[in-house]
């Protein structure tokens, strides 16, 4: 229903389109092949962080959850979501962030460390091949709308919105570089340029700085917003993590 | 110790053509890059891979500072009799990862 009225608006994208599909055949080919694509490194590590007890619980994600294959099957498709005791929404990092200091009782982990996005990267690797699904939860509304309005809003030196390059032009060339959606369907994910795995809220920070304007800190909410909103934008397309970019 | 994913066949039959292949995380930082207080990084490669089978080496590799992080190596070989392989890196500052895999050849 809001696609629809969003179609209307003229603001929607007809289809969404993955930027895998854009790739040279080589990083395709790289992001299809798991003995290759070193994204894998990520979620090997964080596979055996899942089984690792921490904190003063001493007590693993798998006490819990058990075998992620089954548990977390999905669960990176649908975030971020609404978490009832902070009465915010929250994306995957931050709901891993929340159960290691609710249930492990561990100290935080830096966002962008290692061992946050090996998790993450072993979470998201469960939900590969399935649709985004963002939740229909109408108390996430308030905060994807601030979100839509980020996206849209002109920003930096060079006064440009995401939606000015990544809708707009989307699909044209940046230099050499084409320009994709920008969708978030396979985060964390490895990019050629940075030679490690990342998460979105730094590709945010990489078009914020692009742009020339102040980049929010990590873990802010206007990320969690923007994800929000990208979530909603790029619902259906397959989970792909931990995709491979350039 | 660095996170290795390995790709080989468990077994296959004599006289047959195998591919393996390598994946390593290592930063292979260039030692011509400008780190944030401006002074240059200092160079950590890995310089050499080698693929022992059997306690022969079959295969070698000398890499160099232009070689992406995280490098990815694949060859072929052809599996003769049954027997370990066993994979080393080398590189600066005394790195050096040896990882060994069984090969059932039928």
């Amino acid at each position: 229903m809001t696609w629809l009225l969003a179609l209307l608006l003229g603001t929607a994208l007809a289809q969404p389109r993955s930027g895998a599909l854009d790739m040279s055949r080589e990083l395709q080919a790289l992001q299809a092949d798991d003995s290759a694509n070193p994204g894998m490194l990520w979620v090997q590590e964080g596979e055996a962080l899942w089984q690792r007890p921490e904190g003063r619980a001493a007590k693993a994600c798998a006490d819990c959850h058990g075998a992620a294959p089954a548990s977390m099957r999905g669960v990176a498709a649908r975030y971020p979501a609404w978490d009832t005791a902070s009465g915010a929404p929250l994306d995957l990092a931050g709901r891993i962030q929340s159960c290691r200091s609710q249930h492990q009782q561990a100290p935080p982990l830096a966002r962008e460390s290692e061992p946050l996005l090996a998790l993450s990267a072993y979470v998201g690797l469960q939900s590969r091949g399935l649709p985004v699904t963002p939740p229909e939860d109408p108390r996430l509304a308030p905060a994807r709308a601030r979100g839509e309005a980020l996206f849209r809003e002109r920003r930096g030196q060079l006064n440009l919105s995401c939606a000015q390059c990544h809708e707009e032009r989307a699909g044209l060339r940046l230099g050499g570089s084409l320009v994709p959606q920008g969708h978030a369907n396979g985060y964390p994910q490895y990019r050629a340029e940075w030679q490690a795995l990342g998460s979105l809220q730094r590709r945010l920070r990489n078009c914020m700085v692009g742009v020339r304007s102040v980049a929010p800190a990590y873990g802010a909410a206007d990320y969690v917003e923007i994800e929000l909103f990208l979530a909603q934008r790029g619902a259906g397309l397959p989970v792909e993590a931990p995709a491979v970019r350039p | 110790m660095a996170r290795v994913l390995l790709n080989l066949p468990r077994s296959a039959a004599k006289g047959s053509v195998i591919e393996i292949r390598c994946l390593i995380m290592h930063p292979m930082e260039s030692g011509f890059r400008p780190g944030v207080n401006g002074s240059i990084l200092a160079r950590d490669i890995i310089t050499r891979f080698s693929c022992d089978y059997d306690g022969e080496e079959i295969f070698h590799a000398e890499l160099s500072p232009a070689i992406a992080a995280n490098p990815f190596i694949s060859f072929t070989t052809v599996a003769t009799a049954s027997g370990t392989l066993r994979f080393t890196w080398e590189g600066d500052d005394g790195f050096r990862q040896t990882e060994t895999r069984a090969l059932t050849v039928t």
